[in-house]
């Protein structure tokens, strides 16, 4: 045998190679199966960059469908209550290019908080029923109010109205949620060459 | 003498404090309207109990402490309550808050009011509920609630406090000229503190840069019984900053995330001593304060007795405002003070400069360039952090990052930016993100529970769709089984059968008749 | 009325950055004046042609970067560089050399990175690393010092400059040349034996490594950079070489004084290693820095391929700055494990 091997080096370096794939491909396998992970743990992680809005503004009923489709190869940019800073965070964690914003499924805006004109409010629940969150509190017959604190802003509440009672507010303001602003920079960063800025 | 420690770093600006002539009180008169903003303090809002229309005396309260950290606000002076509404406030902002104007009547009546007889008998409760009424807030610039900080007595072993004459920013000499005009109240307030508190040690801290306050402060503290040490140390700023001046005179560090308290230290500033023993020995609540109104664009800078609300426009008329010369108010020290956009706003309890600049004096910063990683800044910061690695942390927006560099403990002193030969405004950067953390991590939080509640809800969902799919399948099965078992006893077939013989039995009748 | 809102501190220190450019070209005029005395005018026309052409290329760099090349250039940085490039380069090199280098210094050295602030590795050494590389026979004819051999004056240095064929130098190889090139001699004997070694280090060299420490010593007590890396860097070599000098024998690397005033030592420790844009941030990643280049420009010089080996080391080490940073942050305020702490 070993003569055959001396004789011809190529066998020798066949069997070399076979050997170790085999063996590594041992080594895989053993580890595929021992240390498994059960479902997704890119969904949750996705899951947790998300704003949780569950406005299905994405084209998804919510968040974590949204999530799941992303970990399956969906593009990053659908969502307009995470904006921008969402699309960059879930760049950075699936290594991919960040996109701008898709416009088709709606525009960055202000953070708002459903406000419900109580006067007008008949009692029919449609609201409560649409609510992802459960942010509407009431009964039938019985008056309906958004617990402020707890709604998120995705607007899912006003189509179903049937008297068109609830108005979106801008959540933020007052002097205890101002922030102060990072200093701007001096010159357009965003342009490295002359011929960038044209076109900017 | 006790021993003096060193701090890392620190810087040496020009000092301009014979500017305001410290040593020296000026009457700032009472203005036609105050503007009594309803938060001076750290905490919740006070909570109104006048209304508009109300007359009131001078001392009269104005609106009580709402909660535990909060304090009451009372009138400067008489008059009538005018309007309560948002107004400019000197924030940072520029925004309005709420805000209570009141219309001087010019008498300058006031309540009658009285205080302890001998405040070494009295409990130190009873003395924590006398400085909480007077409406008592740190007036060194933070404003946190005195008697909330006097407290601490009851959380943690405490053995030294410090009154902080440091006064190291450049240009405010308000501390100076108290030290100098009233060190024995400065003294009698400390000893009324360190009572409440239940400490031995008393340290009244002074920078050799104030050597008349230095003189006054000791001369009173021996007369005072010898229980006060004055201690002096050489002048850098940011010296005065609490944590710092602990570090200078016990060599100890306040722990990250922690409290004087929990090194058993309390720090008070030498205006909040001398209001403490006014309203401990007078029964007086705290209506007016030293200002430094300084500044070369001002024909006559000093120190000022205003009454709190009293707006800055009339304080610049006082001192002589020359607005050609100038194009930047601001609302305390040339090192941490921020800029106002409008003179109308008024002064308040953590009011201790208004710093009026021509342009040579402080000149509009051109516009920064790259930073040239001299480290500068590092050796320049008192907490020893990394400025420039914050700042390029603060740039890419990376949290964690910022978080590992400890941006938390930055003091937001400003040494920082005024080293930066590449004029980076370094101190802007770091307080961006801080404010940046902090809303992040709010949202996060909101963003949970909005989680949480969703899936809570579908959830919900769920079940009543499998219980209502159990109980359609279980009324099927029941059917069912009754199909099965027997025609006979089907009430259906059986209430059929009843109602055929009934019909067939009504025609009978109508056949027959 | 309306004021400006700007934010705090509203004062400044009177230091800028064009200051700390202007005061370190300030400091290398000693070290040109001893080196133009002993080797002629070359250096300074060097200086001059480079300086020339590398404020021209940094103004063409930044209008295509779309950087108002006005306020930027007057930051002086790029003269910065292209004075020490040169400083480091031959006298009488040819122009071609020069500009070279300059290009690899300002282009590839900076403004491929970003500009002033951004560059990770220190561009003049971009440069000379460049020019080694590429041009290594004009890199290493040094011209004789005075005293062993002719000076040219100023004529001749614009013909050895931009007619460099026509150009007939006297070239001498410098002692570090010669200590590597050491055959069997005891030091002693090749100290007296050969006249380029001068009273310590190197006719010529000795005085300008003394010229360009007094001018770091300057640098240091205003304040410009801290004393961190450059007493690191020497006391390094140093130590490398009293380990080395194996009794002066003929396999001796050299004394410890040799090491420090022969060759770009003084020059690379007060200079080039101070660099605060490639160097490390913190004063403990400072001596670490400085250390690891003496240890280096030691090795490189006793038993690498070149003579001088500043450049490389430097070079080196730039790549780790970064990772010295991470790991030499100074105990923040506050952070200081105390006795009684339950962490």
């Amino acid at each position: 045998m070993l003569t055959l091997l001396q004789s011809y080096p190529l066998f020798a370096a066949l069997i070399a190679l076979l050997g170790l794939g085999l063996g590594f491909g041992a080594v895989l396998g053993y580890a595929s199966v021992r240390f498994r992970t059960e479902g997704n743990p890119l969904v949750d992680q996705i899951n947790q960059l998300l704003p949780q809005t569950q406005c299905g503004q994405c084209g998804h009923p919510g968040c974590k469908p949204y999530a799941t489709a992303i970990a399956e190869g969906g593009a990053i940019n659908k969502c307009p209550p995470g904006g921008q800073e969402t699309i960059d965070a879930l760049a950075d964690l699936l290594d991919v290019e960040p996109q701008a914003l898709d416009a088709e499924h709606g525009e960055e805006k202000e953070p708002n908080v459903a406000y419900i004109r109580e006067d007008e409010c008949i009692g029919c629940t449609k609201c409560i029923q649409a609510c992802p969150v459960d942010a509407i509190l009431g009964a039938a017959k019985l008056m309906h109010t958004v617990i402020a604190d707890e709604c998120t802003g995705c607007d899912l509440c006003v189509e179903p109205c049937p008297v068109d009672c609830i108005d979106m507010l801008p959540r933020k303001g007052g002097i205890e949620h101002w922030r102060w602003d990072l200093p701007e920079p001096n010159e357009n960063k965003s342009s490295i060459i002359a011929t960038d800025r044209a076109a900017a | 003498m006790n021993t003096i420690f060193k701090i890392h770093g620190g810087i040496h600006p020009d000092e301009e404090k014979q500017l305001s002539n410290p040593g020296t009180v000026l009457d700032a008169g009472v203005p036609p309207s105050l503007i009594l903003p309803l938060s001076q303090h750290i905490g919740k809002p006070s909570s109104l109990c006048v209304a508009p229309g109300d007359y009131v005396l001078g001392g009269q309260l104005l609106a009580e402490a709402d909660g535990m950290v909060s304090v009451p606000l009372h009138a400067p002076t008489s008059g009538t309550v005018v309007a309560i509404e948002p107004m400019p406030v000197p924030h940072p902002s520029a925004m309005n808050n709420l805000c209570l104007e009141l219309e001087c009547d010019g008498e300058d009546h006031w309540i009658e009011y009285a205080g302890c007889e001998d405040w070494r008998v009295e409990t130190p409760d009873t003395l924590i509920s006398c400085i909480r009424a007077a409406g008592v807030a740190g007036m060194g610039g933070a404003g946190f609630p005195t008697a909330v900080k006097l407290m601490a007595r009851d959380r943690l072993p405490l053995q030294t406090l410090i009154i902080n004459g440091t006064e190291c920013e450049p240009y405010i000499t308000a501390d100076d000229t108290l030290m100098q005009v009233d060190a024995a109240g400065i003294v009698e307030g400390a000893q009324i503190l360190a009572h409440i508190l239940g400490v031995e040690e008393i340290l009244l801290a002074v920078e050799d840069n104030k050597p008349a306050a230095l003189d006054a402060m000791q001369k009173a503290a021996k007369a005072r019984g010898g229980d006060c040490n004055v201690m002096t140390f050489p002048t850098k700023y940011p010296s005065g900053g609490e944590k710092q001046l602990i570090e200078i005179l016990t060599g100890k560090q306040v722990p990250t995330g922690g409290l004087p308290a929990d090194l058993g230290i309390v720090c008070q500033n030498p205006g909040t001593a001398v209001a403490a023993r006014d309203a401990v020995c007078f029964g007086k609540p705290l209506t007016d304060r030293i200002v430094t109104l300084t500044g070369r664009a001002l024909a006559r800078p000093g120190n000022y007795r205003a009454r709190l609300g009293t707006p800055i426009e009339h304080l610049l008329t006082v001192a002589g405002f020359d607005p050609s010369q100038n194009r930047r108010l601001i609302h305390g020290g040339p090192m941490m003070g921020f800029a106002l956009e409008s003179s109308a706003v008024p002064i308040i309890k953590t009011t201790n400069c208004i710093l009026v600049p021509t342009e040579q004096e402080l000149p509009t910063p051109p516009d920064a360039q790259a930073c040239i990683r001299c480290g500068l800044c590092a050796e320049a910061c008192p907490a020893s952090l990394l400025p420039q690695q914050l700042y390029w942390y603060a740039r890419a927006k990376d949290q964690e990052q910022l978080e590992r560099h400890h941006l938390a403990d930055c003091i937001e002193c400003g040494a920082c930016s005024w080293v930066c030969p590449s004029h980076i405004p370094l101190v802007q950067y770091y307080r961006a993100a801080k404010g940046m953390i902090k809303e992040s991590k709010t949202e996060k939080i909101r963003s949970d529970r909005s989680r949480d509640r969703f899936e809570a809800r579908q959830e919900r969902l769920e079940r009543e769709t499998l219980a209502r799919e159990e109980q359609r399948a279980a009324r099927r099965a029941a059917a069912e089984q009754k199909a099965a078992a027997g025609g006979a006893d089907d009430p259906v077939a059986a209430a059929i059968a009843r109602a055929k013989a009934k019909k067939d039995s009504a025609g009978d009748e109508s056949a027959n008749s | 009325m309306s004021f400006l809102r700007i934010t705090s501190p509203h004062g400044h220190s009177p230091l800028n950055t064009a200051q700390v450019m202007q005061a370190v070209l300030l400091a290398t005029i000693p070290g040109i004046v001893v080196l133009t005395w002993f080797f002629g005018p070359g250096t300074l026309l060097n200086i001059v042609f480079g300086g020339v052409l590398a404020l021209v290329l940094e103004a063409i760099a930044l209008g295509l970067r779309d950087r108002a090349p006005q306020r930027h250039l007057k930051d002086y940085s790029v003269l910065v560089t292209s004075t020490l490039l040169c400083i480091a380069l031959p006298p009488y090199a040819p122009w071609w050399l020069i500009a070279t280098g300059i290009l690899s210094a300002v282009i590839l050295g900076k403004h491929v990175f970003g500009g002033l602030g951004y560059n990770p590795f220190n561009p003049a050494m971009v440069g000379y690393v460049v020019l080694l590389i590429s041009f290594p026979l004009q890199m290493s004819s040094w011209q004789a010092p005075r005293g062993l051999g002719e000076i040219p004056g100023v004529a001749e240095s614009l013909t050895a400059m931009f007619v460099p064929a026509s150009y007939d130098g006297v070239t001498m190889a410098t002692p570090l040349d010669l200590l590597r090139q050491n055959k069997g001699l005891l030091l002693d004997d090749l100290f007296s034996s050969t006249p380029q070694f001068g009273q310590w280090a190197g006719v010529g060299w000795e005085w300008v490594n003394i010229a360009f420490l007094a001018g770091g010593v300057w640098l240091i007590y205003r304040g410009i950079f801290t004393w961190h890396a450059p007493l690191a860097m020497l006391i390094t070599l140093g130590l490398c070489a009293a380990i080395g000098f194996d009794s002066g024998s003929s396999e001796s690397g050299g004394s410890p004084l040799f090491h420090w005033l022969s060759g770009a030592t003084m020059f690379g420790a007060f200079f080039i290693i101070t660099d605060p844009v490639s160097g490390a941030t913190s004063n403990r990643g400072r001596l670490i820095f400085g250390a690891l280049v003496g240890v280096l420009l030691y090795l490189i010089r006793v038993a690498g391929n070149y003579p001088d080996a500043l450049a490389f080391a430097v070079l080196i080490l730039n790549f780790a700055a970064p990772f010295i940073d991470q790991y030499t942050q100074p105990v923040t305020y506050g952070h200081k494990p105390t006795k009684g702490d339950d962490e």
